[in-house]
């Protein structure tokens, strides 16, 4: 492999690292406060790639009103989600929540196909996201360069906001012990929709980034990215911010260049994802920025 | 004052009759239907296909409902158990045939199993996976496994339909003429014999320590309760009859390819066990026919259908899948026993429901139902009135607690002053 391959593998795999990231956050925040494996947040990604295609194919939205709009149908979409199937099972055991998540997961996913039929959609063109920019040997969408760009300082402005703010206080109460909080006054129906409502409009950001440079859209096109960012968040340490940004970052650059050294190995390039979370549970279960957790009887 | 309802129990002999005669009726109805004088060979498929999801559907339950661990990785036992039995069934000079894209392996072209002996290997490789996957993970929180599980259904359709496996799986053109069923009654004995050893299981000591370990994996394990031997055997027994139910379905499909094993079949078998209720063993069998029938019968929505020649709208492929996983959501939010609960089926159980009907109508007749309800409602009330008072005098105490309290930080101040 040489310098200017190297390099353009690199910028492809922090951009589809970055996009994962954004989207592991999602998933660490929620297991974090309501310890839940978010099954649905794969889907409501997928949902957010439909969403872009009606903006801007559908109805003629300018890319700058789109993703405004793309958003704003995430976070109601993610916020109806929480209200309709995981408050009213909040007492209940876990495995009941889970179902109902793998429940909401499967709606989604036979919803989009029963609406927007099975058939895959080609995704638009966002203004100049798509335009090829060069540097050096390197040529990419401009797209490619932005994303990672986006994820950081969205990882900024979210640590601003847990570690300094009066609303991140309260999450991290939430986070270390759900009843106590709820004894401390913490309205927690409130801290959960924020959750929710970050966690999905971070999803609807990675959408718009990750299919930009992807040609299609279908029903199933959020399963296994949802699944790999699990992985991600698990591997920075699940209810770390900052872990679930390094856990993208790793799985995205991991995959493009086992892709681009070994091409006979693409079609494991998936498998590669679980691989690497049955050694970082093997070695180090609290992931790499994870603290341990006593388990409380 | 109306009779309080006795819950009678039947003589032992009494059952073991009652249970020869179900199991008697469930060979002659199998029979009737193998030998078509009842229902058609339509019929046939679904009762096979029901069968083939009972086993598949308790071997779910024994890990999610029995032991309390989240497992989603049945889609990719199935499919293990379904490429064994394909690959190795394939009469050999059907196999240029089916392999006609790229030819078979060398190693494998002249090999061919008996049915049984297919099965079984499937069964045991599904097995060994599963071992594989569980080792590291089980000793940990469950919530990863249900993720693990996932992906590895998801890996092995990918590895299923990858290039190098080609001269193997025959990728993405899947395998066909695969030899099918002759008789009804082996895909009923074999699912009867496979639910039969995890009833056993789940009813010896090992079943009392999963059981045990899904109500409280501090409590048990303090009670000496190895969780990871447990949970392991679980999962492991569970993929095994996994794979023996996914090699029975491809005999009855008799083609395969690996889209068939997508996580949605997961889901569906979800959707079964938790219908059925999860940690019942004769629900996951009723809903497991309630679901198959009801699969096929509800065909009709994704058709579209038109009243007097205006076209319904909603009607079209892809709605019955909606309606499924909206029946799940249903049942999850708001009949969270499911049909059975952790119950099962019992004569006792039978025998009491139909004996409190007459006692029920005669209650009816005699209006002894208003009077009885008026007096619980009478002695709920009275209940609450003594909850109220003893609250009322917990506060006064309190109040006093506090007063007290008062005073003594006064008389501190004054100290201190």
């Amino acid at each position: 492999m040489d310098a200017s391959t190297f390099f353009q593998n690199c910028v492809t795999g922090i951009s589809l690292g970055s996009a994962y990231a954004l989207i592991a956050i999602g998933y660490t925040m929620v297991y974090g406060i309501l310890r839940l494996i978010n099954f649905a947040h794969g889907d409501i990604f997928m949902m957010a790639g439909y969403f872009t295609i009606f903006a801007i194919v559908d109805f003629h939205m300018p890319w700058y009103i789109a993703i405004i709009f793309v958003i704003i149908a995430t976070v109601l979409l993610g916020v109806a989600i929480e209200r309709a199937a995981y408050k009213p099972l909040r007492e209940s055991p876990r495995m009941s929540i889970m179902i109902s998540a793998i429940g909401v997961s499967f709606l989604l996913e036979n919803s989009a196909t029963y609406l927007f039929s099975g058939l895959p959609r080609a995704f638009p063109e966002l203004g100049f996201l798509q335009k090829v920019y060069h540097i050096g040997d390197i040529s990419a969408p401009i797209v490619t360069f932005i994303t990672p760009v986006v994820t950081i300082v969205i990882l900024i402005a979210l640590i601003y906001l847990v570690n300094h703010t009066k609303t991140g206080m309260a999450m991290r109460a939430a986070s270390k012990d759900f009843e106590a909080a709820k004894l401390m006054g913490i309205e927690i129906n409130h801290i959960i929709t924020i959750t929710f409502v970050i966690g999905c409009s971070l999803a609807a950001i990675s959408a718009i980034l990750y299919f930009s440079p992807r040609p299609m859209v279908y029903p199933f096109s959020g399963l296994m990215p949802g699944l790999k960012c699990f992985v991600a968040a698990v591997i920075g340490g699940i209810g770390n911010i900052p872990g679930a940004v390094v856990g993208g970052f790793i799985i995205g650059i991991a995959e493009t260049f086992l892709v681009a050294s070994f091409p006979s190995l693409s079609g494991y390039s998936d498998a590669f994802t679980f691989v690497l979370l049955i050694i970082m549970l093997l070695f180090r279960p609290t992931g790499l920025l994870g603290e341990k957790i006593a388990e409380k009887v | 004052m109306p009779m309080e309802f006795i819950n009678k129990k039947l003589n032992k002999s009494t059952k073991l009759i009652l249970t020869l005669l179900l199991v008697l009726a469930c060979i002659i109805l199998t029979y009737m239907l193998d030998k078509g004088i009842i229902g058609t060979s339509y019929t046939v498929r679904i009762v096979r296909i029901a069968v083939i999801y009972s086993l598949i559907g308790v071997s779910m339950n024994l890990v999610n409902g029995f032991t309390g661990v989240f497992s989603l990785g049945q889609a990719g036992f199935m499919a293990i158990g379904a490429y064994c039995v394909g690959i190795f069934t394939i009469p050999v000079d059907a196999r240029a045939n089916v392999y006609y894209l790229e030819p078979i392996s060398d190693k494998i072209a002249g090999f061919v199993l008996p049915f049984g002996v297919a099965l079984l290997m499937g069964g045991l490789l599904a097995a060994l996976f599963a071992a594989l996957i569980g080792a590291p993970i089980l000793k940990l929180k469950s919530d990863y496994l249900a993720i693990a599980t996932l992906g590895f259904s998801e890996i092995i359709r990918a590895v299923i339909a990858n290039e190098q496996m080609w001269p193997i799986t025959n990728g993405s053109l899947g395998l066909k003429s695969i030899p099918g069923f002759t008789t009804l009654f082996a895909p009923v004995l074999i699912s009867a014999a496979g639910i039969t050893l995890m009833v056993l299981l789940i009813n010896s000591s090992y079943g009392r320590a999963f059981k045990a370990i899904r109500e409280d994996e501090t409590a048990a394990e303090s009670m000496g309760i190895n969780l990871f031997k447990h949970k392991e055997l679980s999962f492991v027994v569970s993929a095994f009859f996994a794979g023996i139910g996914g090699g029975l379905l491809a005999t009855h499909l008799t083609a395969i390819d690996s889209n068939q094993f997508k996580i949605a079949v997961t889901y569906e078998l979800l959707l079964i066990i938790v219908l059925g209720g999860l940690g019942s063993v004769t629900g996951t069998v009723i809903s497991a026919f309630m679901i198959s029938f009801g699969k096929e019968y509800l065909r009709f929505f994704d058709a579209a259908q038109s009243i007097g020649g205006w076209q319904i709208p909603i009607f079209r492929p892809g709605l019955r899948m909606v309606i499924f996983s909206l029946l799940l959501m249903a049942v999850v939010l708001f009949w969270r026993r499911g049909l059975m609960g952790r119950k099962e089926f019992s004569w006792d159980g039978i025998y009491n429901f139909f004996r409190k009907w007459p006692w029920r109508f005669k209650k009816l007749m005699r209006g002894d139902y208003k009077t009885e309800a008026k007096t619980k409602r009478k002695s709920i009330a009275a209940g609450k009135a003594i909850d109220s008072a003893a609250s009322k005098s917990k506060r006064a105490g309190r109040k006093a607690d506090k007063t007290a309290d008062r005073e003594k930080k006064k008389e501190v101040k004054a100290d201190a002053e």
